[in-house]
């Protein structure tokens, strides 16, 4: 692996968004406005109703910023190979000496950068308005956020790997993916709130114990190390499957002749 | 193993019952101009983008310097580079930032220099603050082809250099990869639909039809086989009637 061929990967992806202030915008406006939401919504809950929602809206404002962490990771290795898409430039890529593995050690790299901002923006916006406090977490956000990411970057393989066998046709998949599976990775309401049946389809998500992870340590302060270590072993898993799919779809769109075709339409 | 900077041997691609390149045989000494002709659909597109690696072949095999291309590609890209109309560069970006993406993607030793001798070369150097996308079509090639030569190939694949320039910038740009040849003992596959480029600046001359190679030899050398006054005549008989060579070696038998 060079990491100077990973470096200047990822220069070219920095300059897109320094060279446009709009993308930056983007970047965190979404998130922002999630955040807005949902976070006002829960307060509304809170003063329509009676009882103690206080875990409620703190559920909600944590969900809302670890959903982002994982929809993020995913969208910074789909975006950025999207981009190489749009802007016609994955034919000077595919034909530089970069090997597969440093094309998605740069969208990884991306994915955390674009994951970075997002959280900074997300944890000031939650503290002002909600006086939730992100970092409370403490050191246990490392792992949270780390499986969430590496999740993120497996869906966003596929999405990329899906592109890469079907074109501009498959690509609202890049935004799609995560979506299909929000409801089972429970992300806004507890496991045991799904049917039985999605229940276990649930937990062969690793998002899923992350999210239960987050409110249960919200709700007792303890964090539950065997979610972690389950969504780890999860995320294994995932990552092997993902970076398989890529490696069979690329080889695919070779015996195709599909590189040249996505490249250039 | 070959001394040729590229040798093809009995490549063939095939798409279901479509063959796009058929048993290719071929080789580019270092230092020499191939140019690769045909009409649309004879399959240079085909045979360039196996070389580039983007196409795996059904059969055949490929060395690019004494290497295999399916096992040695990384090492092999490294010395070698393409230039194509069909291709730009991020048009979002400066001059300026893609050449510095891209030396840092070849791993260019003192890139800073590099960009500027390049820059100077291909005369675009007062550009290097302008976005890509604003650039006319001839600052365009000038942008690809200072990229294409970056990193000091030993090998240049070149797709329609010229095509959508006008004469002058065309035959500057000609001047130049010519100049860049001789004084880089550079090996160049090129293929254009304008055959003023191929006369002027190719050693070689092959003819792809249908995936085959119909004829080979010096610009010369086909003119006379074909007993035409200009390559744009051949390639002209060639096209609507691909089965010539056949005939007209039917008729000297």
């Amino acid at each position: 692996m060079n990491f100077r061929v990973i470096y200047a990967l990822v220069q070219r992806y920095s300059f897109l968004y320094l060279r446009n202030p709009v993308r930056g915008f983007e970047l965190v406006f979404w998130p922002a406005m999630e955040l807005l939401l949902w976070g006002f919504l829960s307060m509304y809950i809170q003063k329509e109703t009676t009882g103690d929602f206080s875990n409620f809206i703190r559920f909600l404002i944590g969900a809302t910023i670890f959903w982002d962490v994982l929809f993020r990771a995913q969208m910074g290795v789909s975006i950025s190979f999207l981009e190489d898409m749009w802007t016609r430039n994955l034919l000077n890529i595919f034909v530089a000496p970069i090997r597969i593995i440093e094309y998605l050690a740069a969208m990884f790299c991306m994915g955390v950068l674009r994951v970075s901002i997002v959280v900074i923006v997300m944890s000031i916006l939650a503290w002002f308005l909600y006086a939730f406090n992100l970092y409370e977490f403490n050191w246990y956000l490392l792992p949270l956020f780390a499986s969430l990411m590496v999740f993120g970057f497996s869906l966003g393989i596929i999405s990329v790997s899906l592109i890469l066998r079907w074109g501009q046709a498959a690509e609202s998949l890049a935004w799609a993916v995560p979506f299909m599976i929000q409801p089972f990775s429970a992300v806004f309401y507890s496991v045991e709130t799904l049917p039985k049946v999605m229940q276990y389809v649930a937990w062969c998500f690793p998002s899923t114990y992350i999210f239960e992870g987050m409110r249960e340590f919200i709700r007792t302060g303890v964090m539950d190390w065997h979610a972690i270590l389950y969504s780890v072993l999860l995320n294994i898993v995932y990552l092997a499957v993902a970076a398989g799919i890529f490696i069979w779809m690329f080889a695919k769109a070779r015996k195709l002749g599909l590189l040249t075709k996505i490249a250039t339409q | 193993m070959s001394k040729a900077a590229l040798f093809i041997k009995n490549l063939t691609k095939s798409f279901g019952d479509t063959i796009a390149v058929n048993q290719l045989t071929l080789a580019i000494k270092p230092g020499e101009i191939l140019g690769l002709l045909g009409a649309n659909g004879a399959g240079k597109s085909t045979t360039m983008q196996i070389m580039l690696g983007l196409i795996k072949p059904t059969s055949g095999s490929i060395e690019v310097f004494g290497m295999d291309l399916e096992k040695d590609r990384i090492q092999i890209l490294k010395r070698m580079n393409f230039s194509s109309t069909y291709a730009n560069l991020p048009s979002n970006l400066t001059v300026d930032q893609n050449l510095k993406v891209f030396a840092g993607l070849y791993c260019i030793k003192n890139s800073k220099d590099k960009i500027e001798e390049m820059m100077d070369l291909f005369e675009i150097a007062h550009l290097r603050k302008k976005v890509t996308g604003q650039l006319s079509s001839g600052e365009s090639t000038r942008l690809n082809l200072c990229k294409a030569f970056l990193n000091d190939p030993s090998l240049l694949l070149l797709d329609e250099p010229t095509a959508s320039l006008d004469p002058d910038i065309a035959d500057k740009v000609r001047t130049l990869i010519n100049k860049l040849r001789y004084e880089r003992n550079l090996s160049i596959l090129y293929t254009s639909h304008n055959m003023r480029d191929i006369e002027a600046i190719c050693d070689r001359i092959i003819f792809l039809h249908k995936g085959s190679i119909i004829v080979e030899g010096t610009r010369n050398e086909i003119k006379k086989h074909f007993k035409e006054q200009s390559l744009e005549e051949v390639f002209i008989h060639i096209a609507r009637d691909g089965n010539l060579v056949d005939r007209m070696e039917k008729e000297e038998s």
